[in-house]
């Protein structure tokens, strides 16, 4: 590879980071401006949220019943079971909670965030928007991140809280009594946990919707390009979720 | 000074990764004057439709709407220049997500200046006009490509524009469809607005147009009337009129199906 093509390759990649972020800077001044669109909002958040709800619930409840499983075989010998409740409760409040919600909706919600707007661009929607006046920061990707900022910290919610009557659907087989297992939640649990376990879906849900959002509306192509941009929102959300994670979990353990 | 009326394009210029889909071109759209830009496909027709409407930035030149300049316009007075355009796109870019009234509405809706009744009888006007009332519930995906343009038309009468853009109109209709599109336009036309059409068809250019721009390899090479151009000898515009032989594509010396089983083995 030449240098020059090197230089340009680095060019198209900082020019793609400089756009990824002023449509983000646009986007978030305007959660604040009129108009509201509150029923895209409602749209947006049942289409996101509630229809997330299923493929979380089944997510949590399983990955919680595999935690306390292991965790189980692994406290056995020392006679200490008694302490999954609070083992589960760690990781998954603070680590798999999030990430495995986000993960998730990245592949459910982002691709199809990147594949409705990629779609209205390539036949021509999203000029015609313009064209009839419309902000399309404000009416296309303002309520998309409204709804996912606020439903993946309550689909993360959801998702802990179903793990925990998995974990504890296991528990119980070993003897384990409820409210031993809720005492070593406490035990294991401190508020900047709890902290922690809803930032990270707020950062989570921004890098989600924001991803969508951007890929969707520079989709060229037509159909071939709407499924390559899909891919491309799955991909990158979900290695910036990873690589995310650790800054935060980074960020909490030196201020805990 | 009057101020000047129409849509003036001025040495305007175009490219994509350094390849030039305009050079030079200028063009003036006086109101009242119906004019038809044609051109082979990929010419850059569209691009000019979609420079004068502000959703693309040309590299150097100029456009005027009724003498005010696009150049450095932010985008609330973009959007208030724009009020004097409306678009018909070649698909008709209906909303997928909205009924039939709710697309006819839609700038109705987002301004918000009138009542919800009021805006319903402006849509069922419009409707109306194209002969399509009964469609009002419909969703684009319920339409045929014919009716989807003909809403189309109706959404951009709706905000009472003084000059409509068509994008290849007429592309993949039937004779009957097209002659709706051309029916309407002439309607349009009695009304007192001023259209302008990107085509290559000919018969709906000739039937709806009085002056008549051409698009060859980035530039502009003709602007005239019909007879002018009828009589023009330049290549680009005979071999557009009457193509020949000589428009054909070289066959390859392989047949094509062999070429595909042998690719398929």
């Amino acid at each position: 590879m030449t240098v020059q093509a090197l230089a340009g390759m680095l060019k198209t990649v900082f020019l793609e980071v400089q756009e990824y972020f002023r449509l983000s800077w646009s986007a978030v001044r305007k959660i604040f401006s009129r108009p509201f669109y509150y029923r895209e909002f409602a749209i947006q958040m049942d289409k996101l949220g509630v229809g997330s709800l299923f493929i979380i619930i089944l997510t949590g409840t399983f990955t919680g019943m595999v935690m306390a499983l292991q965790f189980l075989a692994q406290l056995k010998p020392f006679a200490a079971t008694s302490y999954v409740g609070g083992m589960v409760a760690v990781t998954m409040i603070k680590e798999l909670g999030p990430v495995l919600s986000s993960l998730m909706v990245a592949g459910r919600v982002g691709s199809a965030i990147t594949a409705e707007l990629g779609t209205m661009v390539v036949t021509e929607q999203v000029d015609a928007m313009q064209v009839e006046g419309t902000d399309i920061v404000k009416r296309l990707v303002t309520p998309r991140l409204k709804a996912i900022l606020v439903s993946l910290p309550l689909l993360t919610v959801v998702t802990d809280a179903v793990s925990l009557l998995g974990g504890y659907a296991m528990a119980a087989g070993y003897g384990i009594k409820p409210l031993m297992y809720i005492n070593s939640l406490t035990q294991f649990m401190f508020f900047i946990d709890y902290a922690e376990g809803l930032v990270k879906p707020l950062i989570f849900g921004f890098i989600i919707a924001m991803m969508g959002c951007y890929t969707g509306l520079n989709t060229r192509g037509g159909a071939a390009g709407v499924g390559e941009a899909a891919k491309r929102t799955v991909v990158l959300s979900s290695v910036l979720i990873l690589i995310m994670d650790f800054f935060i979990a980074k960020v909490f353990v030196t201020i805990r | 000074m009057a101020q000047e009326r129409g849509i003036r394009i001025s040495n305007l210029c175009y490219s994509v990764d350094n390849r030039q889909i305009l050079a030079e071109v200028s063009i003036f759209v006086e109101k009242g004057v119906n004019r038809t830009i044609l051109g082979a496909s990929g010419a850059g027709k569209t691009t000019i439709l979609k420079l004068m409407l502000g959703l693309l930035q040309p590299c150097s030149g100029e456009i005027l709407i009724d003498g005010v300049s696009l150049a450095g316009l932010s985008e609330a007075e973009l959007i208030r220049v724009r009020r004097k355009l409306a678009i018909v796109f070649q698909g008709g870019a209906l909303f997928d997500s909205m009924t039939v009234g709710e697309n006819v509405g839609y700038r109705l809706f987002q301004d918000g200046e009138l009542s919800e009744s009021e805006i319903e009888r402006i849509v069922l006007e419009k409707l109306g006009f194209i002969g399509l009332e009964d469609t009002i519930d419909y969703y684009p995906s319920q339409l045929s490509g014919g009716m989807k343009k003909r809403v189309a038309i109706a959404r951009a009468l709706a905000s009472e524009p003084d000059y409509i853009l068509f994008d290849e109109p007429t592309t993949g209709l039937d004779p009957v469809g097209v002659y709706n599109i051309c029916h309407l336009m002439h309607q349009l036309q009695k009304e007192g607005k001023t259209t302008l059409m990107v085509t290559h068809d000919l018969a709906t250019a000739f039937a709806v147009s009085e002056e008549f721009s051409f698009i060859h390899k980035a530039r502009l090479i003709f602007d005239g009337t019909r007879d002018e151009m009828l009589i023009s000898r330049l290549p680009a515009i005979r071999e557009f009129l009457e193509p020949t032989d000589s428009s054909l594509f070289v066959a390859p010396k392989t047949p094509i199906g062999k070429d595909f089983h042998e690719a398929k083995r």
